[in-house]
């Protein structure tokens, strides 16, 4: 940027010589060189083209194919195929599907609300603890299981805690009235990967918190609960929220885990689109499957219009 | 002060235990399940594995999806990175739409909206050349719309891990320097540039690769058989063996991650020595 006047006898010396070393001079004829400068000017967008038209094909698309789908007649009812229609939106916030919507809702919002609470404690404990290799060991662990979602999660449970589980054999947890194929199963299931997720988005906020404002709190006589409840808090609320918004959504989208474990005993909205795009729907309701995916997006939606600005909040504060 | 300093190793140790004991329990329970059997200790559930029908198909599968959608992510995210940074920084707030809106629609809504899109063909296009390309993207050999929709997937989790990766290397200098020894515009990029990013391509490809290995949700509903898929059909019959799988899936991602883990810290190592 600031290299422009300075003198550069390089490139338009070395290229006559330097031949074997510029086999890509194709990008500019060898008279222009010396002007075409340190700098691509005007050309570079043309990097991004593959990406944006790939984006536009790929993600616009399916994108027109849920909005228009999801306000016309399908192709399968008997009369008006085609016309525009709002019955497929209302019919997906209704009976069994808002049912599972709600579900859905108050299952994300369970199990990242104790997912927060559960993966602070442990963030913090893992973080003040004297041995680093400890540290290490968890944060890698972290890693690992939060992306430890989907079929291996929900066999592992199952082989934990199911109906033939070795825990459930070991203590006749059948007895005591446990099922694991259950909306308490399920929340025991996602906290698996939802725990460390919450102690991968949380630990950077809480090396933030500096040393020095501990001591200043305890030299003013703060207690411990005191120190928390008026210093740490107030400053990690963005990135706790934040941490329990990304829980919300994770649970919300996931849907492997469920089909696999639990079956239709807990009615999901994940599932109900599945089993709507499989055809398991009244007839004259083809498109419904694209108006419970716009119900979808537009939860997320929320979900990330909270998230991004409290994540670049905080990316702020603790820098 | 002891006291209190007391009180707090017992606080950490009793939530390190607790912590350790929901963590490790399910993973011995996982390895205990796919090894017990009715008179002792058997291996069959792994040993059976080669021998499962659909096993090797399905595994040849994913591994193919995986490193076609690892190249084209890698092709398409690049490049325009770079350039954002060098010379449209105008398109950057474009990019970081791009690499954040598959974030807002689940996995599900996705293919719902892929369904919609190859609905389209047989519907309207029957008769267009467009028609043909609808059934090459569906080919059951190797279902491209699989691969679009893991890129899609995957891109906001490489473009953080690239973004972090580019943040720690001043690109516009270096591509400077190389410009200044003579060096043409992709020389510059893919031997000064790229090298730089090892690290951060490594960690791209790593979390798409994962990703894809993973991945249930699309290829289900869409009908197609990777690995996932199989381990799920799989479960129905044989439980002990998709444990098993199962085990061996969180055995390789840790495996792949402690090596990223083990390749990041040499590095580091050597730029603080050097």
């Amino acid at each position: 940027m600031t290299t422009a006047p300075t003198p550069v006898p390089a490139p338009a010396a070395a290229d006559p010589s330097g031949g074997p070393g510029a086999p890509g001079t194709a990008t500019a004829p060898p008279t222009a060189r010396p002007r075409a400068g340190r700098r691509p000017r005007g050309g570079a967008w043309l990097a991004t083209v593959p990406l944006l038209a790939f984006f536009l094909v790929g993600f616009g698309l399916p994108a027109v194919a849920i909005l228009t789908g999801a306000f016309t007649v399908s192709s399968d009812a008997e009369t008006g195929a085609g016309s525009f229609t709002t019955a497929n939106l209302t019919d997906s916030v209704q009976g069994a599907y808002w049912t599972a919507l709600l579900s859905s809702l108050k299952l994300s919002a369970l199990t990242a609300l104790i997912g927060t609470v559960l993966g602070v404690p442990v963030a913090q404990a893992v973080l003040t603890s004297r041995f680093r290799l400890l540290r290490e060991a968890v944060l890698t662990a972290s890693g690992v299981l939060a992306n430890f979602g989907g079929l291996p999660l929900a066999f592992a449970f199952v082989a934990t805690l199911g109906n033939a589980g070795e825990l459930t054999k070991l203590f006749h947890l059948t007895d005591h009235g446990w099922s694991l194929y259950s909306f308490t199963g399920l929340t025991v299931t996602y906290l698996y990967f939802l725990v460390p997720l919450m102690v991968l988005t949380i630990t950077p906020a809480l090396e933030g918190l500096r040393l020095q404002w501990r001591e200043a709190a305890r030299n003013n006589r703060a207690t411990t609960l005191q120190y928390w409840r008026y210093v740490a808090l107030p400053v990690l609320f963005p990135s706790l929220l934040g941490g329990f918004v990304l829980l919300f959504g994770s649970a919300f989208a996931a849907y492997a885990t469920a089909a696999a474990m639990v079956g239709a005993t807990v009615p999901l909205i994940s599932r109900q689109i599945a089993d709507a795009l499989s055809g398991n729907v009244l007839v004259g309701q083809g498109n419904l499957a694209l108006a419970l995916s716009l119900d979808m997006i537009v939860v997320a939606a929320l979900v990330m219009a909270v998230y991004l600005p409290l994540q670049r909040r905080s990316a702020r504060w603790l820098s | 002060m002891a006291q209190l300093i007391s009180r707090l190793r017992l606080w950490r140790g009793a939530v390190l235990l607790l912590a350790g004991l929901y963590f490790l329990v399910p993973m011995a329970a996982s390895v205990w399940f796919s090894v017990d059997d009715v008179d002792g200790i058997s291996f069959d559930a792994y040993t059976g594995l080669l021998s499962a029908p659909g096993f090797t198909d399905s595994l040849v599968l994913t591994l193919e999806l995986a490193a076609v959608t690892v190249v084209v992510l890698l092709l398409l995210l690049v490049p325009a990175m770079i350039a954002v940074r060098l010379g449209a920084p105008r398109l950057r707030p474009v990019l970081e739409v791009v690499c954040t809106l598959p974030l807002v629609v689940p996995p599900v809504a996705l293919t719902a909206g892929l369904i919609g899109v190859l609905r389209w063909g047989p519907d309207h296009l029957m008769d267009t050349p467009f028609f043909q390309t609808f059934v090459f993207v569906q080919q059951p050999e190797f279902p491209l719309v699989l691969v679009v929709a893991y890129v899609l997937m995957a891109l906001p989790l490489a473009h953080r891990a690239l973004d972090s990766g580019l943040r720690a290397v001043d690109v516009r200098t270096l591509v400077e320097a190389a410009r200044n020894c003579g060096a043409s515009w992709p020389r510059a990029v893919l031997s000064v540039v790229v090298p730089n990013l090892r690290g951060a391509l490594l960690n791209a490809a790593f979390l798409t690769l994962a990703l894809v290995l993973g991945e249930f949700t699309t290829a289900s509903i869409l009908g197609y058989q990777p690995f996932a898929v199989w381990i799920y059909s799989v479960g129905n019959s044989r439980g002990q063996m998709s444990v098993a799988v199962s085990v061996l899936s969180l055995l390789i991602t840790w495996v792949l991650l402690l090596l990223l883990a083990a390749a990041g810290r040499e590095r580091r190592h050597k730029t603080a020595t050097a």
